[in-house]
């Protein structure tokens, strides 16, 4: 720090928040920022697949398929690595019990893999018991592309670079396999009230 | 001496603002003084970084306007969603310090000892590393052709209107073309659309030429114009693009 | 906003390879180990704030860097460009 300061320079809005609501470091924003790492894919609906690989046989829905799966709204807070919170985000999505539940397994990890690329892994528990989804709605509207539509993972309780945008599918594993950011830098679990940003966090 | 110059790119300097000028409704330009600044190239930019009392930081590019016989400047156009641009524009003034890094680029620069024929194509505010080129040509007294396609949405919105005409006015090689794509003064003669291969190619050399292009502007008006060059038959080669984002602001 | 407004391109990072590396990188041309395709960095596409900085190859879009910073510590990957020609300072 040079101990500089923009005379009058206040940045954008950001507090502090609701006490206990908001980890560590993070400030809080109405907007929803759009973060990507490339360009967005528009898999038409008919080509959509999600698909649960890793435990014997992969086991896929088609869109319908999937849409006609048990689902719920959740509204729950996101964090993003970036520093900014969204409280009291309005998802609706499949949890991710549904989904592993159509597999026979015993692997302790996985690696969400995406339109475009992107993976990401994951703890099975991380994503069990209700603490994860496979989000298709947004604040009551169809997921927007540039948000991750059709559908993306949703793991609020994790640092948002894990709710992998356009995913397409769960890879399971047994061992924990750092997937696009964990593997350069960012950290391998990515708890915000831990402040596990990166390596070594 | 190029190590030296290599480390005061690298670092942090605190520059301080000499004086603003009000181009348009929404753009100044700003005036630095940095004392190790080391000088420029036209088309290079410079890393501004502002400091919260909080200590949180932000940091952005803006392209030098200035030529580089002329001292420092850069011109902001202040983005109605933007972090840094509304305070640049709107509360920074004469006195105030703030932290700068560069130059930097050496990929977009463009020097008369390039030569020509040089094709500027300018979007909105991608028009300011253009207009270092056009300066550095006038303060050299150069004759190499060079063209400047602009297109902005209204004429109010054209950034260095007056400099621009009195340049082209010159009759030594500089001419300047305008687009204006949402609204037109009565009597307007020049283009009234958004650029497309029609209008480049009214405008542009043929291939043949072999003229360098600059391209500067949103993402989408780039892609389009360098698209719609290379369909005139100019080398992909040829076309040295920048991209502003709206990210930025 | 619309993701493909966000794309940039490698001049956008210009200050940031400069402090990396120390040398001006914009017009240093890179080969795509995907693709081969030879081009300035400052003829990539660049997506900032991914949450990191990702850098990809204009014709086959293969991520040719990638960068992260955290306080006191930098990692690069560079595992998805070939090689890379940079010109001295001049």
């Amino acid at each position: 720090m040079t101990g500089f300061v923009s005379r009058g320079f206040k940045g954008r809005r950001r507090s502090g928040g609701p006490e206990g609501r908001v980890p560590p470091g993070q400030y809080v924003t109405d907007d929803f920022p759009v973060l990507s790492a490339g360009p967005t894919p528009h898999t038409p609906l008919e080509d959509w697949s999600f698909t649960i690989r890793g435990g014997g046989e992969p086991v896929s829905w088609s869109w319908e398929e999937f849409r006609a799966l048990p689902s719920e709204t959740v509204t729950v807070d996101i964090h993003c690595v970036t520093k900014w919170s969204k409280l009291d985000s309005v998802w609706e999505g499949v949890r991710v019990d549904t989904v592993l539940e159509a597999v026979e397994h015993d692997a302790a990890y996985l690696t969400a893999f995406c339109d475009g690329g992107y993976t990401t892994n994951l703890p099975i528990e991380d994503v069990t018991d209700g603490k994860a989804w496979v989000a298709f709605g947004f604040d009551g509207e169809p997921l927007e592309p540039e948000h991750g539509g059709p559908a993306r993972l949703l793991v609020p309780h994790l640092y948002f670079w894990k709710s992998a945008k356009w995913v397409r599918g769960l890879e399971l594993r047994d061992e924990d396999e750092p997937g696009f950011w964990e593997s350069n830098g960012y950290h391998i679990r990515g708890d915000p009230w831990l402040e596990q940003r990166y390596w070594g966090d | 001496m190029a190590g030296a110059a290599v480390l005061g790119r690298l670092t942090w300097q605190i520059a301080e603002v000499a004086g603003t000028v009000e181009e348009t409704p929404r753009v100044k330009t700003i005036a630095l003084e940095a004392e190790s600044w080391t000088g420029h190239r036209a088309g290079q930019h410079l890393d501004v970084r502002l400091t919260a009392e909080d200590g949180y930081q932000a940091e952005r590019s803006y392209s030098i306007a200035s030529a580089p016989e002329n001292g420092l400047e850069i011109t902001v156009e202040r983005l109605d969603d933007g972090e840094v641009s509304p305070y640049l524009v709107d509360e920074l003034r004469e006195g105030d310090r703030l932290e700068l890094r560069g130059p930097i680029g050496g990929y977009f620069v463009w020097g008369v000892e390039d030569g020509g024929p040089v094709l500027l194509v300018a979007g909105g505010s991608g028009v300011v590393p253009l207009m270092a080129m056009i300066r550095h040509r006038a303060a050299a007294w150069s004759r190499v052709p060079m063209r400047l396609l602009y297109s902005s949405h209204s004429l109010e919105q054209v950034i260095y209107r007056d400099e621009l005409e009195r340049l082209a006015a010159r009759g030594d090689g500089l001419e300047v073309f305008h687009t204006l794509t949402r609204e037109q003064p009565a009597g307007w003669t020049g283009y009234s659309r958004r650029i497309d291969n029609e209008l480049l190619g009214e405008v542009a050399w043929p291939a043949s030429e072999s003229a360098t292009v600059f391209v500067c502007g949103s993402t989408h008006f780039v892609d389009a114009a360098a698209d719609g060059l290379v369909a005139l038959g100019y080398d992909p080669g040829s076309i040295r693009t920048e991209r502003f984002g709206a990210t930025g602001g | 906003m619309e993701t493909d407004a966000m794309r940039l391109d490698g001049n956008a990072i210009g200050g940031l390879m400069l402090e990396l590396f120390g040398a001006e990188m914009t017009a240093a041309r890179g080969v795509c180990g995907s693709c081969g395709a030879v081009e300035p960095l400052a003829q990539t596409d660049v997506y900032l704030n991914a949450p990191g900085t990702v850098v990809r190859c204009r014709h086959c879009q293969n991520v040719v860097l990638r960068i992260v910073r955290a306080p006191g510590r930098t990692w690069i990957d560079l595992s998805g460009m070939r090689s890379i020609e940079i010109p001295d300072a001049g």
